[in-house]
C-alpha cells in the first residue's frame, strides 16, 4: 500500500517516540495537519512560531527527548530562526520541520518562498531539503539520529508541498548508515589515565561542569567524584543542577556573575577539570589570566570545542558520562595508596574563608522589594524541587545566583545566545512534559513582552506555569551596563508603558498578582505557586537593583566588582 | 602558514556552500578552493588552500571534520605530495616580444591554446612556484588577463624522504 508523504512523516515521527510535537499551520503543511488527528499525536498549538521552537526546546531541555516542531514555508520558517539558534548554541536536541512551496516552484520567488536550508545552515547542526517522496522516511530517520547523537543540536527538515502530497511505498529505515557521521564517544584510555596522574599530584583541584554533563547524563558520576576525593565544584551557567547546588563541594556559578570563591578557585587552582563545557567568554573573562596556575584536563564530545579558546593539558575526546565512568576507575586504583581528600583538605578549607569572606547575599534596606529576595523567597517555598526557566537579564542571573539546582533539567535558560522571550514558551514546554510539576518562569518585564502571546497556549492547554516578573522598569541588565560604562545615559531601557501585567493574565483567562511590599511577598507567592491555574506574579522591585559580583567584559576572573 | 586541505565530501546540493560558509561564518580565509567528482559515485574532492596560525588551522581541520556532508579532511602539509595548479594567460605579444614570450613558453613547458597579431593566450600547470615564476617573467611583456584553478594535491605513492 502506498502513503502520501504527510503520512510517512507522522508514521515516522511515531516510529521515533515522538508523542508531542509544537507548531503552528500554513498553507505549505496543511497536508501534514490534515492527517494529524489520525495518529496518537498531541499538536500543541503556539501562538507564534518563534515560541513552537521554543517550547519543543524547554521540552527537550525538561525531559532528555527529541523536541519536535512543525510549522509552515516562508515566514512560519524565518518566525523560528532565533529558536534554532537558541537551541544550537545550546545543544539542545531538536527537529524542526518546515512547509515549503512546491518543488517546481522553489527558487521562483513563489508565495511564502524562502531558502530556510540557506538561512539556517550556520545555525542547525544539519538541514535537509526533500525533494523526492521516496527519500522521505530515510531523511527523517538521519534528521533524528543526528539531532540526538554526539553533541545534540538542532536539524532542520524543509518539506515541500508536492513532496507531503505525493505517494510512494512506506518502509521506515531500520538502521542508519551514514558514512560522513560517526560520532565518538569512547574515551582514550591514555589521556584518562594522564587525568588521574595529575590528581595525583595535585594540591588545589576544581571540577568545572557544564552543560555536557547534563546532555550526557553524568551527573552521578561528577557527583561520585567529587564526593569521593572531595573536590570543590563550580559550574557554568548551563551546567547548574548538574551538581547538587546545596552541597558543602558547590561553589556557585562561575564566570562574569558568578561567585567570588569561584572565581578566586579558578584563579587559583593547580589543577581544573572541566567536564562539558566550551569555556564562552562570559565564563573565561580574559583569557590571558584565566586559571594562570592550572593544569587543564578538558573532557568533551566536540573536538572542535577542546582548545578552541583554551590551552589544554589533557584533551578527552569522549562522551562526558563514559569519560568520568572511566575516570572513576583509575581514581579507585588511586585510592589504595592515598586519600587524596586528606591531601586537598588545606585547599578546602581556603575556599570556605573565601566564600566566608563574600558570600552571595541578598542586600537590604530601601522601600522596595529586593529582586534577589523574591529569587529566594521561590527557593525557600519550593525548596528546590520546581522546574526553573528563565527569560534574559538580571533576572537571569539573580536566578542562578539565588536558586540552588539539585538536580539536573531543572533548570531551564538561554546560555549561549541568551535569548530574551525564551523562558516562558521553554516553560509551556516542560510543563507538558511534566503537567504535576511545577514550573517557574522567572522573568523580566522587558522579556516577557517578547513571547506574552504565549499566555493564550498556556491557558488553551490548562497549564498552571508562574510567570514570576522581576519588575524593575528597566531593561535592567542594559541599564546596569550604561550605569556603570556609559555614564548612566539610560537611552532606551526605560520600560515607558509596561503593561497592567495582572490585567494582561486576566485578559487571557490567566490569573494575575501584584505584590508591592516585602510583608506581603511571602504570601502572595505561596498563593500563586498553588494555583492550578497558568498565573503572574507581578512584583514591583527596587528599580535600579544591580548583579553583583560582576567581572566588566574583557577583564580577569581575579577582577570582580563585588558591590 | 599555508596549509591545503583534501577534504572529501558527499555530493549534494548545499554542500559547498555549508563549507564555505564554516570558513567566512567565522572569519577564516580560504585562498583557493577546488571542488569536482572523484571515482566514487556520490563523493567529491574539494581541495581548499588556507592561510592561519596552528591553532586556527586545527580549529578548521576539526569544524571541517564536524560537517555532516564532510566525509574525510586530510592536512596535505603532514605528508608528501604532488601539488598542481593551472592557469590561463593571455600575453601582450606585439611582434617585437613574441620570440621571447615564446621562448618562455618553451622553458615552461607551456602551451599556446589561442592566437591573434597581439596576443598569445598560454596554458600552463605546475606547482605555485612554478605558476608564480611565470606570471613574474610574464608581467613585463603586460599581462591582460589570468585565470587561475588554484591547487589540485595528491599524496604520492611512497612516502620516502
Ligand atoms: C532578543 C534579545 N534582544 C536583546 C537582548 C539584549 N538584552 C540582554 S538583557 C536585556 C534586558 C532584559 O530586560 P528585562 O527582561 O526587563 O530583564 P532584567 O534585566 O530587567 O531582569 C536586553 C535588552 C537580548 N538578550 N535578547
Amino acid at each position: 500500500m502506498k502513503h502520501k508523504g504527510s503520512q510517512i512523516l507522522l508514521e515516522s515521527m511515531i516510529k521515533e517516540g515522538v508523542d508531542t510535537i509544537f507548531g503552528f499551520p500554513g498553507g505549505a503543511v496543511l497536508d501534514i495537519y490534515h492527517q494529524i488527528p489520525n495518529y496518537p499525536l498531541r499538536h500543541i498549538l503556539t501562538r507564534h512560531e518563534q515560541g513552537a521552537v521554543h517550547a519543543a526546546d524547554g521540552y527537550a531541555r525538561a525531559t532528555g527527548r527529541t523536541g519536535v516542531a512543525l510549522v509552515t514555508s516562508g515566514p512560519g520558517a524565518t518566525n523560528t530562526v532565533t529558536g534554532i539558534a537558541t537551541a544550537y548554541l545550546d545543544s539542545v536536541p531538536l527537529v524542526v520541520f518546515t512547509g515549503q512551496v512546491p518543488t517546481k516552484l522553489i527558487g521562483n520567488d513563489a508565495f511564502q518562498e524562502v531558502d530556510i536550508v540557506g538561512i539556517t545552515r550556520p545555525c542547525t547542526k544539519h538541514n535537509y531539503l526533500v525533494k523526492d517522496v521516496r527519500d522521505l522516511a530515510k531523511t527523517i530517520k538521519e534528521a533524528f539520529y543526528v539531532a540526538r547523537s554526539g553533541r545534540p543540536g538542532p536539524v532542520l527538515v524543509d518539506l515541500p508541498k508536492d513532496v507531503m502530497a505525493d505517494a510512494c511505498q512506506f518502509s521506515y529505515p531500520e538502521r542508519i548508515a551514514m558514512r560522513s557521521y560517526n560520532p565518538h564517544y569512547e574515551p582514550n584510555l591514555k589521556q584518562v589515565r594522564k587525568a588521574s596522574s595529575l590528581l595525583k599530584k595535585a594540591k588545589r583541584p576544581v571540577i568545572f561542569a557544564g552543560g555536557g554533563v547534563i546532555a550526557s547524563n553524568a551527573h552521578e558520576e561528577l557527583t561520585w567524584m567529587a564526593r569521593t576525593l572531595q573536590i570543590p565544584v563550580t559550574t557554568s551557567m548551563m551546567g547548574l543542577g548538574g551538581f547538587p547546588g546545596n552541597d558543602p563541594l558547590w561553589l556557585g556559578m562561575l564566570g562574569m556573575h558568578g561567585t567570588y570563591v569561584a572565581n578566586m578557585g579558578i584563579n587559583n587552582c593547580d589543577l581544573l577539570i572541566s567536564v562539558g563545557v566550551r569555556f564562552d567568554d562570559r565564563v573565561t573573562g580574559k583569557l590571558e589570566s584565566f586559571a594562570p596556575e592550572a593544569k587543564l584536563v578538558h573532557i568533551d564530545i566536540d573536538p572542535t570545542s577542546i582548545r578552541k579558546n583554551v590551552s589544554v593539558d589533557v584533551p578527552i575526546v569522549a562522551d562526558c558520562r563514559l569519560a568520568l565512568q572511566s575516570l572513576r576507575t583509575e581514581v579507585e586504583k588511586l585510592l589504595e595508596s592515598e586519600d587524596l581528600s586528606t591531601r586537598y583538605a588545606p585547599w578546602r578549607e581556603k575556599l570556605m574563608a573565601w566564600n566566608q569572606a563574600q558570600p552571595l547575599c541578598c542586600p537590604e534596606g530601601g522601600d522596595r522589594i529586593k529582586p534577589q529576595a523574591v529569587v529566594q523567597k521561590l527557593y525557600e517555598i519550593t525548596q528546590g524541587e520546581a522546574i526553573v526557566t528563565t527569560e534574559v537579564g538580571q533576572n537571569q542571573m539573580w536566578a542562578t545566583q539565588f536558586y540552588r539546582f539539585h538536580q539536573p533539567r531543572t533548570w531551564i535558560s538561554s546560555g549561549g545566545l541568551g535569548t530574551m522571550g525564551y523562558g516562558f514558551p521553554a516553560a509551556i514546554g516542560a510543563q507538558i512534559a511534566f503537567p504535576d510539576k511545577l514550573v517557574l518562569d522567572i522573568a523580566g518585564d522587558g522579556s516577557i513582552q517578547m513571547n506574552s502571546q504565549e499566555l493564550a497556549t498556556a491557558v488553551s492547554y490548562g497549564l498552571p506555569v508562574k510567570i514570576i516578573i522581576l519588575n524593575n522598569g528597566y531593561l535592567g541588565m542594559v541599564r546596569q551596563w550604561q550605569e556603570l560604562f556609559y555614564d548612566r545615559n539610560y537611552c532606551s531601557t526605560c520600560m515607558h508603558h509596561n503593561p497592567d501585567f495582572v490585567r494582561l493574565a486576566q485578559a487571557y483567562g490567566a490569573e494575575g498578582y501584584r505584590v508591592e511590599r516585602m510583608e506581603d511577598l511571602d504570601q502572595v507567592l505561596r498563593q500563586a505557586l498553588e494555583s492550578k491555574q497558568t498565573t503572574i506574579v507581578d512584583v514591583v522591585v527596587e528599580q535600579e537593583e544591580n548583579v553583583y559580583p560582576m567581572v566588566p567584559a574583557g577583564a580577569g576572573l581575579s577582577e570582580m566588582l563585588l558591590v | 602558514m599555508r596549509h591545503t586541505l583534501s577534504v572529501l565530501v558527499e555530493n549534494e546540493p548545499g554542500v559547498l556552500s555549508r563549507v564555505a560558509g564554516l570558513f567566512s561564518g567565522r572569519g577564516f580565509n580560504i585562498e583557493s578552493l577546488n571542488v569536482a567528482p572523484t571515482l566514487e559515485q556520490g563523493i567529491s574532492l574539494m581541495t581548499i588552500v588556507t592561510d592561519g596560525e596552528e591553532q586556527i588551522i586545527e580549529q578548521i581541520i576539526k569544524q571541517l571534520r564536524k560537517l555532516i556532508s564532510v566525509i574525510k579532511v586530510v592536512d596535505m602539509n603532514e605528508i608528501k605530495c604532488v601539488d598542481r595548479e593551472m592557469v590561463l594567460l593571455k600575453v601582450n605579444a606585439m611582434e617585437q616580444y613574441r620570440a621571447e614570450v615564446l621562448r618562455i613558453v618553451d622553458i615552461f613547458r607551456c602551451k599556446v591554446v589561442d592566437v591573434s597579431p597581439s596576443e598569445l593566450t598560454l596554458e600552463a600547470t605546475g606547482d605555485r612556484g612554478k605558476i608564480s615564476a611565470l606570471i613574474q617573467l610574464l608581467h613585463r611583456f603586460g599581462i591582460k588577463e589570468i585565470a587561475r584553478t588554484g591547487s589540485v594535491t595528491m599524496r604520492r605513492s611512497m612516502q620516502v624522504d
